[in-house]
């Protein structure tokens, strides 16, 4: 680790500065088929989402009459990394498909549609760090795409420590040198969390600065998705 | 250019109606859609969503089922529908005797009202109005179900203009599908299509009537 230059003259590996995001790509409806879709880009990082539904649920038994089921798959392409990756679900994508339904179940209006199921299909198309984050990002744009009621939009980012510095939006060689990663889901209007991560070690006050850069990423990205889904609209005039 | 809204865009102070929520007296939008303001009144029309039932609708439902005493139709929702026998026709039946396909059968297309929806969304229909009769011939197209007041326009301008120009007898669901019977259903059907895709635009009546007027001339 030791003979890797994370900074130079106050800049990363990369060419950003310490609270700089990668460059942003949001675009909504992308996908034909799907009742809702959205793309998310950070740098090298793709993700894509569809929504389907409010649907009928199969298999019948995880029915709920108060409210619809929100059933989220996280999923990486066999090609989104440089080694292959076993294509199917494995135990991280699992996991990470369990927190990303989390993150964006407290902005869902579910009790509207009993007996129904909303799913959501999260599939990375390139990885380079903050996966999750781009896929909350492209689920909550499809989410609402696909005219499902919503409080607000979730935006995620992520923070974390490299090299001693704190740095915001890990990515490539920050991520598999780095020693702390914080990914982090916001739900900008009530200024709450919905997902909260972290591996490595950090000191308290060192988690409240990386804590607080990655909400104030996240809050970059709440303004690019909502641009995506105004522009979806504004394309179909120029016509 | 109607203003477009985005899940949890705050709209202003006011009454919250249709597509909009209230928190802390301040209404907020909840689906992306076109926003509606009418004095104190605030409303989103969604640009995208599935069609949910609501008592006194008139919708268009195909038969997908039939059991002893009742109908089960497909009605473009995430819910299916019942018609009961007793809702369904007028005279008496012996169900010993009849069978039900007699009356409607697989696959047959009704104009029919929910007739009551519960809170789980259990949906029951009725054939018990002036409208309400089997459709035959003809094609049917499925719209957003949110368009569809856009297709009938203020009053049913849009629909009867349409029907008036190509000719056609046209009936609209809620429930977003639509059917179209006569010599230009082609081209009543394009312009419906064509309504969907630009529902977002002000002054699409005049548009419409124009596009019309252009395919009816070849």
């Amino acid at each position: 680790m030791a003979d890797i230059e994370f900074f130079k003259d106050g800049k990363r590996i990369d060419g950003r500065t310490y609270d700089q995001l990668r460059p942003m790509e949001a675009k909504a409806g992308i996908l034909k088929n799907a009742d809702g879709s959205g793309y998310f880009r950070f740098g090298n990082t793709i993700a894509i989402a569809g929504v389907y539904g409010p649907r009928e649920v199969h298999p019948k038994h995880l029915e709920n009459p108060r409210e619809a089921i929100l059933r989220c798959t996280y999923s990486m392409a066999s090609f989104s990394t440089t080694e292959r990756k076993r294509p199917g679900p494995d135990r991280r994508s699992i996991e990470i498909s369990k927190v990303t339904t989390e993150a964006l179940k407290p902005v869902l209006f579910l009790e509207e549609f009993p007996r129904t199921s909303i799913d959501v299909y999260i599939e990375i198309i390139q990885a380079d760090a903050s996966t999750r984050c781009a896929g909350i990002n492209a689920a909550s744009i499809a989410l609402a795409d696909a005219g499902i009621p919503m409080r607000d939009l979730v935006a995620s980012a992520s923070a974390g420590k490299v090299a001693g510095e704190i740095v915001l939006d890990i990515a490539g060689k920050e991520d598999t040198e780095g020693e702390v990663d914080l990914p982090v889901a916001y739900y900008p209007k009530k200024n709450l969390v919905t997902l909260l991560q972290m591996d490595g070690k950090v000191s308290f006050e060192e988690f409240s600065k990386i804590f607080d850069l990655a909400v104030s990423g996240a809050k970059k990205v709440y303004e690019v998705q909502k641009k995506a889904l105004k522009d979806k609209y504004k394309e179909e005039v120029v016509e | 250019m109607k203003e477009i809204v985005v899940p949890g865009e705050f709209l202003g102070e006011g009454i919250s109606s249709f597509g909009t929520y209230k928190e802390d007296g301040k209404v907020y939008s909840k689906t992306v859609g076109i926003l509606n303001k009418r004095g104190n009144e605030i409303r989103v029309v969604p640009l995208n969503g599935v069609y949910i039932p609501r008592r006194g609708d008139g919708i268009i439902a195909i038969v997908k089922d039939i059991t002893f005493s009742m109908w089960i139709l497909d009605i473009n929702s995430p819910y299916t529908a019942v018609l009961s026998l007793s809702e369904g026709v007028e005279e008496f039946v012996d169900l010993t005797k009849t069978d039900l396909s007699k009356y409607y059968n697989y696959d047959d297309v009704l104009f029919a009202k929910v007739n009551n929806v519960t809170k789980s969304k259990t949906v029951q229909l009725s054939m018990r109005d002036r409208l309400c009769r089997k459709l035959v011939g003809g094609r049917l197209i499925k719209v957003t179900p949110t368009k569809v007041p856009r297709v009938i326009g203020k009053a049913g301008s849009m629909v009867e203009m349409i029907k008036k120009k190509t000719g056609t007898q046209i009936v609209v669901g809620q429930n977003g599908i639509i059917w179209v019977k006569g010599e230009n259903q082609s081209i009543a059907i394009e312009a419906i299509l064509e309504i969907e895709r630009l529902s977002h635009i002000e002054g699409l009546t005049d548009k419409i009537s124009k596009f019309l007027d252009e395919k009816l001339k070849r």
